[in-house]
């Protein structure tokens, strides 16, 4: 599953059990149901939506980026990759893609990464773990908390990596409309900061707003 | 250079402890193909943890070696690389889990094979954690020293068998009070179906100050703001 397998989704947006918008630096936390089809629509492109997942069953079984990449052999999610917990259990299958890259090695921006990679006054920037947080202290029962936000997905983000072992972030290879659709096979919970990093190219410098919606 | 600690990690071994910080850790691999899995927490707080994108994406790398400062999730050195005669560690491949351990080299239990079974990466890991008062949900991206797993231009990955010689070393200096915990278990991604057996020495001596002239400091303006990151933690706190 290494190249990218461009496939449109079937799923009509009126019949959507679930059609929300979620604004440029805000977050959501959601729950899905085994069997529910969840898609995340860059509406005006070059958007980065930092996601974690959380297997319902056992909360302290975090998204596992590796567990993701080694299972499949390649870095990048596209159709057909299985989204996989720490512990190897697969939460979601990626069911439709209109971008075909997906990155899972780039994490969340954070204030302090902020500091680290471009100066230290940024630290009072706004940023996707500071919306990672919000969501976890507001969420219901707040079983999670920092130490579970491991590496994330950014759908729609492009991290290119070369053989030599070089590592950048360039422009999005998504536009407006595009979207990435995915298949619960868990019953997960779906952690989206919806990025607002201004840095660096991975929201062209412009964040904008995604739309999310679920089908049962 | 005053040595404070040695060991030979064993294949299949397990470690952890605490590390203070300014001391050189330098690990030997006594055979070809080596792979040491590690995982970093701040002893202080724990949820502060090695963290491998804020690492990768600082330094514009997908691998470590020399001059490269592993981070941890709070934009803080943990450790740095001051010396390495491999080239290449790896941080993108994980730990052996027992699943694979398992459909690699067969079923292998203490019963049968006493202290010579065939052990993996996750349990030395999930073992260690709860050691420390932490667990599986502690589980994140490790560093695989003198491991090689490289991408091809479709994101495809591929471990190198031939990259780890005998004798090879890796320096890492450690910048924080740290728990760190190793496992001297195969790569996930090398698929020779031997159970790869390397000891490892490992030689703990007391580091002189850093100054800024560092290679690690100098190496990017990126690892010297996390380093100024890390100087203010520490004269914060008093010490």
């Amino acid at each position: 599953m290494h190249e990218f397998i461009e496939k449109q989704s079937k799923l009509r947006e009126e019949d959507a059990v679930y059609d929300d918008v979620v604004m440029a630096g805000d977050g959501w936390m959601h729950k899905l149901k085994k069997g529910q089809s969840f898609r995340i629509v860059d509406l005006k492109g070059n958007q980065a939506a930092d996601t974690m997942f959380y297997d319902m069953t056992n909360p302290a079984d975090h998204y596992g980026a590796v567990a993701t990449i080694v299972a499949q052999q390649s870095i990048y999610l596209t159709t057909g990759s299985i989204l996989r917990a720490e512990s190897g259990k697969p939460l979601l299958e990626i069911t439709a893609d209109l971008t075909g890259r997906h990155d899972t090695l780039g994490g969340a921006c954070s204030a302090q990464s902020n500091t680290v990679r471009y100066a230290r006054e940024k630290i009072y920037m706004h940023n996707c773990r500071d919306s990672f947080m919000l969501q976890l202290a507001n969420w219901e029962d707040q079983f999670l908390a920092k130490r579970d936000i491991a590496p994330n997905i950014n759908f729609f983000m492009n991290v290119p990596v070369t053989k030599e072992g070089g590592l950048k972030f360039d422009d999005g290879v998504s536009s407006p409309g595009k979207y990435v659709e995915m298949k619960a096979l868990e019953d997960t919970m779906v952690l989206i900061s919806n990025c607002p990093q201004l840095n660096n190219p991975c929201n062209a410098y412009n964040p904008t707003s995604i739309r999310l919606l679920i089908w049962d | 250079m005053k040595k404070i600690w040695s060991k030979v990690l064993c294949p299949g071994e397990k470690w952890s402890g605490n590390i203070g910080r300014g001391k050189y850790i330098h690990f030997k691999a006594m055979g070809d193909n080596a792979n040491v899995s590690m995982l970093m927490y701040n002893m202080r707080d724990t949820s502060e943890r090695y963290n491998m994108p804020d690492t990768l994406k600082a330094q514009y790398t997908a691998y470590l070696t020399t001059g490269n400062i592993l981070m941890s999730d709070n934009g803080r050195v943990l450790a740095s690389i001051i010396e390495d005669t491999c080239g290449w560690h790896d941080t993108i491949s994980g730990y052996l889990t027992r699943k694979m351990a398992d459909k690699r080299y067969g079923v292998s239990k203490y019963e049968m094979d006493r202290n010579d079974w065939l052990r993996s990466g996750e349990e030395n890991f999930k073992v260690e954690l709860i050691r420390n008062g932490m667990g599986p949900r502690d589980l994140v991206p490790c560093v695989n020293l003198f491991a090689k797993v490289y991408c091809e231009r479709d994101g495809s990955m591929h471990y190198d068998r031939e990259h780890c010689k005998k004798d090879m070393t890796v320096t890492l200096r450690t910048e924080m009070d740290m728990i760190v915990i190793l496992s001297n278990t195969p790569n996930i991604l090398d698929e020779s179906k031997a159970y790869p057996a390397v000891p490892i020495a490992i030689n703990i001596y007391e580091a002189p100050p850093v100054d800024l002239l560092d290679q690690c400091i100098t190496r990017r303006h990126e690892n010297y703001r996390a380093f100024e990151n890390t100087w203010e933690y520490y004269e914060l706190l008093g010490l």
